[in-house]
């Protein structure tokens, strides 16, 4: 179906001072079609039946978002204003009543959010140079290879290849990097914190890789 | 001691590992107090009207001894503020539903009193109010009930 998943590289001081912390990626075929199929649309459903409010509201306690808010203090996220990414979908599913299709790509990142509690993100694997890694980015490093690119503040941790930092961590990536019309390719990865099973993580790639072979 | 005294690498060696067990005895307190504020979030309601962020802004770093200290510090006061404001809360409810229990028991001493549902921590927009049976006739001959309204008001259009 596709490459397995590749674990990406961690610096050596995120590793010592922030355990458990890692990056897996997957690469996967980009999908054909920008909307998503009606199997997709209706799990999307049934997920938004399963979120309700008393769930949004005992969600941080649950293991896996647990982790995740916990990792934000760490590195100095308050998530109660930065949310974790499936408090942030949860709160979406009750503004909105439901979860809203928003195309294949968007709706499968979501659909293994939801399933597992780990969050995804997709780059266009043909603008990367090399294997993802985690590390500190440096004094007045830009964020992305285009000319204009914003300079990072040195010390933030960022997702990056041999080339330079593609991505704050837990953010969107830098334009250029971004998935497109025109990408063929995708590394979907994830972001692995101590206290979430690798097993999670694994799952969330495989179930998003499956809900884009659906398409 | 004298020894490290007299290297000064190794000084600078010794107090970088004291930092980082600091630092890792601080992110577990962290954790902790995470936890703590996670099982409060699971009893509180949105009429508590309480504020969870801490405040902090910034990109995501690796976060000195100093720092840890402060955003400990900032979460064990959350955790302090919420609990007050739980137990707050508590308090209210109990008087609340001592004040129905006294209702319920004898209404004509308690004429025109008012509890509602959201009062006693119960979902819903019902309310228990004494009123006098029959109107002006009950209120004169000192008949008086609790009267349970009804549910939520039906939503209006805009």
């Amino acid at each position: 179906m596709s490459e397995p998943v590749r674990e990406g590289r961690v610096d050596q001081r995120l590793r010592e001072e922030l355990a458990g912390i890692g990056i897996a990626s997957l690469l996967l075929p980009a999908p054909r079609t920008g909307r998503s199929p009606r199997g997709v649309r209706e799990h999307l459903d049934a997920l938004a039946i399963r979120f309700r409010g008393a769930e949004a509201q005992v969600l941080r306690q649950r293991p896996v978002p647990h982790a995740y808010r916990v990792f934000f203090r760490h590195v100095g996220l308050d998530p109660d204003v930065t949310r974790v990414p499936i408090e942030a979908a949860a709160v979406e599913r009750l503004v909105h009543g439901g979860l809203r299709s928003r195309g294949l790509l968007a709706d499968a990142l979501t659909i293994a959010l939801l399933e597992t509690g780990v969050p995804l993100w997709a780059l266009d694997a043909d603008t990367l140079d090399g294997p993802l890694a985690l590390r500190l980015a440096g004094d007045g490093e830009a964020l992305g290879r285009r000319r204009d690119a914003a300079a990072l503040p040195g010390g933030r941790i960022v997702v990056a290849d041999d080339g330079g930092p593609l991505a704050p961590l837990f953010g969107d990536p830098a334009p250029g990097h971004a998935v497109t019309r025109r990408t063929r390719r995708l590394c979907v990865f994830a972001v692995r914190v101590g206290g979430v099973p690798e097993m999670h993580v694994q799952e969330a790639l495989w179930a998003c890789a499956e809900t884009l072979g659906a398409g | 001691m004298p020894a490290i005294a007299q290297r000064p690498d190794l000084a600078l060696a010794a107090a970088e590992v004291d930092e980082a067990a600091a630092r890792r005895t601080l992110r577990a307190q962290v954790a902790r107090l995470e936890a703590q504020l996670a099982r409060l979030a699971a009893q509180a309601s949105p009429r508590d009207g309480i504020d969870w962020a801490t405040g902090r802004r910034g990109g995501p770093r690796l976060l000195g001894v100093g720092e840890l200290e402060r955003l400990r510090d900032d979460l064990a006061e959350r955790v302090h503020e919420v609990r007050g404001v739980l137990a707050a809360r508590a308090e209210r409810e109990a008087h609340q539903r001592d004040l129905l229990e006294r209702m319920l028991r004898d209404p004509a001493r308690h004429r025109f009193a008012r509890v509602a549902q959201a009062d006693i921590g119960e979902p819903g927009c019902g309310v228990w109010q004494v009123r006098p049976r029959l109107g002006l006739i009950g209120m004169l001959m000192g008949w008086w009930q609790v009267k349970v309204s009804s549910g939520c008001p039906l939503a209006e259009g805009r």
